[in-house]
C-alpha cells in the first residue's frame, strides 16, 4: 500500500500541491487522471522519491520514502518519468539490464539475465533486443523503458504517461500488458494517464487530481459518471455505455 | 507473447577484434620506439639513449593517450553531452593555473608538488563547471561545450596575465603546448598514477554508465548520483592534472575517441573501455610520430597535430549531429 499523509509541495505563491492524503491499495492498476498542470506527475515523482516534498510523509509498503535509503527503495519501487532522452547509445538489452542494477550492481548473474529476458519478452521486444535505442521508433523506445522498470522486479511500479508516443495499437497493448503485470506478477502499478477512457477501461482504481489536490478516488464505476468527470475536467462530459464498458464523450 | 531465444552478450571484453587492435597499437609503439634522430643502433651509447628517452616517451604516449581518452568518456557520460572533454570544459586550463600557482609560490617545487597543484585546481574547475551545468540544466548539446570553452578561455587569460606579471609566460607556453619531447627517464614516472585511475574507472564503469542515463534514472535504480559525480570529477581531475603537468595540453583527444568508439560499439562503458584506451593511444602515437618526422631533425609539438586532426573530426561530428537532428 502507498500512503500519502498531508503531503505538500510549494512551487510559488500561487502554485502549490497538497495537502494530499491518499491511500493507494496494493495490487492492480491505479490511474492518476486530471487536467493539465493539476499535479499528477508531481505527485507520482514525489512518491518515487525523485522530488522532495515540503511537508508530509509518503510510505510505500511501510517504508518512509524520505527516510529509507535510495538503494533499498530501488528494490521496492521503480519509477519512470515521462521525458526520457538518453545521449548514451545503448541497445535495448543493455538498457533493460540496468533495471537489474539495484540487485546486481552491474555484475549480472544468471538470474539477472533471466529476469532481463523475461521482461524483454513481456514487452514483446525479443526481436529488437540487440538494436540501439536511437534506431527504434518512439513507441518501441517507450516499451524498452517500461521493460527496464519491470526488470527491476519491484512490487510497486510508477509510470508517468506511459502511453505518450504510442499509437492506438500500442497504447492498448501497453495497458493490457500493465494490467497483466498487475494480475499475473502481483505488481502494484500507478500510472498517470491522459485519456480518461483508457483509465476507465483498464484501471482498477482511478484517482482524480485537480488544482494540486486529490478530489476523487474510487473504482471506475464510481468515477466514470457525467457529474464527476465534468467536475474534474472542467468541461462537459457525457458517459455513454459502449460495447466494452462506459465511454466518456467530451468532443 | 513470442518467446525468442536470448543470447546474452557474454565475455564481450576479450573478443578477437580486441587482439587485432592491441597488435596494431603494438606496431605503432614499436615505430615510436625506433623513430628519432639519434642513431640508437650505431652510436656507442645507443642503448642508454634508448632507455633514457625512447622507452619513457613511448610509455608516456600509452598512459597519456589512454588517460585523456578515458577522461573524455567519463566526462561525456556524467554531463550527458557528447561534446565535452577536459579541453572543452576548462579542466586543462584550470590544471595549468594550478601548476602556475605552484611554480610561483615555490619555484623549485618537485614534480609531485606541481602535480598536486594541477590536480586540485582541475578538480575545483571541473566541479564548478558541473555545478553550473546542473543549476542551469543546460541540455542543448552545443551550448555546453561553448560555455566550457569560454570558461576555459577566462581561466587561461587569468593564467596568462599572472604569468606576464611574474615573468613566467615562456614556461607557461612550453607547459601548455603538449609535447612528448621532454619526457625523460626520472621525470615522467608520476604518469603511472593515471594507470591506477584507469583501473578505478574500470571498476566503477557501470555506475558511470547509469549516471549517464540521468539523475532520475540513476536515483530510480538506487544509485547515489552525487557521490558518483564527485568520484568521476575526482578521477578526471587526477588524470587531467597529471597529464597536463607531465605532457601538457592534448586537445580534442577525449572528445574524438569516445565518439568514434560509440559510433561503432554503442556506449556500454565497461566493454568500451579497452577500445577507448587503445584508440586514444593509437591517435596520440600517430600524431606524435607525425610531429617527430615532418620537419626532421626538429619536432612539432603533438598538440599542434592533435589540434588539427581533432578540429576536423569535431566539425565532422557537429555536421553529423545536425543531420541526425
Amino acid at each position: 500500500m502507498i500512503t500519502l499523509s498531508a503531503v505538500k509541495k510549494n512551487y510559488s505563491s500561487d502554485v502549490a500541491i497538497g495537502p494530499v492524503d491518499l491511500q493507494i491499495p496494493s495490487g492492480g492498476v491505479t490511474a492518476l487522471v486530471g487536467p493539465n498542470g493539476a499535479g499528477k506527475s508531481t505527485l507520482l515523482t514525489m512518491i518515487g522519491r525523485l522530488l522532495g516534498m515540503d511537508s508530509g510523509a509518503i510510505e510505500i509498503a511501510g517504508y518512509d520514502v524520505s527516510r529509507t535509503s535510495s538503494k533499498d527503495l530501488a528494490k521496492i519501487v521503480s519509477v519512470l518519468r515521462q521525458e526520457n532522452h538518453f545521449v548514451t547509445r545503448l541497445t535495448v538489452r543493455q538498457l533493460v539490464s540496468f533495471g537489474r542494477f539495484p540487485h546486481s550492481k552491474g555484475r549480472l548473474t544468471v538470474a539477472d539475465e533471466e529476469a532481463i529476458s523475461r521482461s524483454i519478452d513481456f514487452l514483446d521486444l525479443g526481436e529488437l533486443e540487440n538494436r540501439y535505442l536511437d534506431q527504434l521508433s518512439g513507441g518501441q523506445r517507450q516499451r524498452a523503458y517500461v521493460a527496464m522498470v519491470l526488470a527491476q522486479d519491484t512490487d510497486y511500479v510508477l509510470l508517468d504517461e506511459p502511453l505518450n508516443n504510442l499509437d492506438m495499437k500500442h497504447s492498448a497493448q501497453m495497458m493490457q500488458m500493465l494490467h497483466r503485470a498487475a494480475q499475473e506478477l502481483g505488481r502494484t502499478i500507478v500510472v498517470v494517464l491522459h485519456d480518461i477512457n483508457f483509465a476507465g477501461h483498464y484501471a482498477d482504481h482511478i484517482c482524480a487530481v485537480k488544482d494540486g489536490v486529490v478530489t476523487e478516488f474510487g473504482t471506475p464505476e464510481v468515477i466514470m459518471t457525467d457529474e464527476v468527470l465534468s467536475r474534474v475536467f472542467d468541461t462537459p462530459v457525457q458517459v455513454i455505455e459502449g460495447p466494452r464498458g462506459p465511454l466518456a464523450v467530451y468532443y | 507473447m513470442t518467446t525468442t531465444t536470448h543470447a546474452p552478450p557474454k565475455g564481450k571484453l576479450f573478443e578477437p577484434k580486441l587482439l587485432i587492435g592491441v597488435a596494431v597499437v603494438g606496431v605503432l609503439l614499436l615505430f615510436s620506439l625506433f623513430t628519432g634522430v639519434y642513431d640508437i643502433f650505431g652510436a656507442q651509447d645507443g642503448g642508454e639513449m634508448f632507455a633514457i628517452t625512447r622507452i619513457p616517451r613511448t610509455i608516456a604516449l600509452v598512459l597519456a593517450g589512454a588517460a585523456m581518452a578515458m577522461s573524455g568518456l567519463v566526462m561525456q557520460l556524467l554531463t550527458q553531452n557528447r561534446f565535452v572533454e577536459p579541453t572543452t570544459t576548462g579542466t586543462t586550463e584550470w590544471a595549468g593555473l594550478g601548476l602556475l600557482a605552484v611554480m610561483i609560490a615555490n619555484p623549485g617545487a618537485s614534480i609531485l608538488v606541481k602535480m598536486c597543484g594541477a590536480v586540485v585546481a582541475a578538480f575545483i574547475g571541473t566541479f564548478i563547471f558541473f555545478l553550473f551545468l546542473r543549476s542551469v540544466s543546460l541540455k542543448a548539446s552545443l551550448t555546453v561545450p561553448i560555455v566550457g570553452i569560454m570558461l576555459g578561455a577566462v581561466v587561461g587569460a587569468i593564467s596568462t596575465f599572472v604569468a606576464l606579471q611574474t615573468d613566467m609566460l615562456q614556461s607557461l607556453g612550453i607547459w601548455f603546448a603538449g609535447s612528448f619531447t621532454s619526457v625523460l627517464r626520472g621525470q615522467y614516472e608520476v604518469l603511472w598514477i593515471v594507470a591506477l585511475v584507469g583501473v578505478a574507472v574500470f571498476l566503477v564503469a557501470d555506475r558511470f554508465t547509469v549516471a549517464g542515463l540521468g539523475e532520475e534514472v540513476a536515483t530510480n535504480v538506487g544509485l547515489n548520483y552525487n557521490q558518483v559525480m564527485l568520484l568521476g570529477t575526482g578521477l578526471i581531475a587526477i588524470a587531467t592534472g597529471i597529464v597536463t603537468v607531465v605532457v601538457g595540453n592534448l586537445p580534442f583527444l577525449g572528445l574524438i575517441v569516445p565518439n568514434i568508439v560509440s559510433m561503432f560499439r554503442g556506449d556500454d562503458l565497461r566493454g568500451n573501455l579497452p577500445w577507448v584506451c587503445l584508440l586514444g593511444i593509437a591517435i596520440v602515437t600517430v600524431c606524435d610520430l607525425v610531429g617527430r618526422t615532418i620537419i626532421m631533425p626538429f619536432e612539432v609539438p603533438v598538440s599542434l597535430i592533435l589540434g588539427v586532426v581533432g578540429a576536423v573530426v569535431f566539425i565532422g561530428l557537429l555536421l553529423k549531429q545536425r543531420r541526425r537532428a
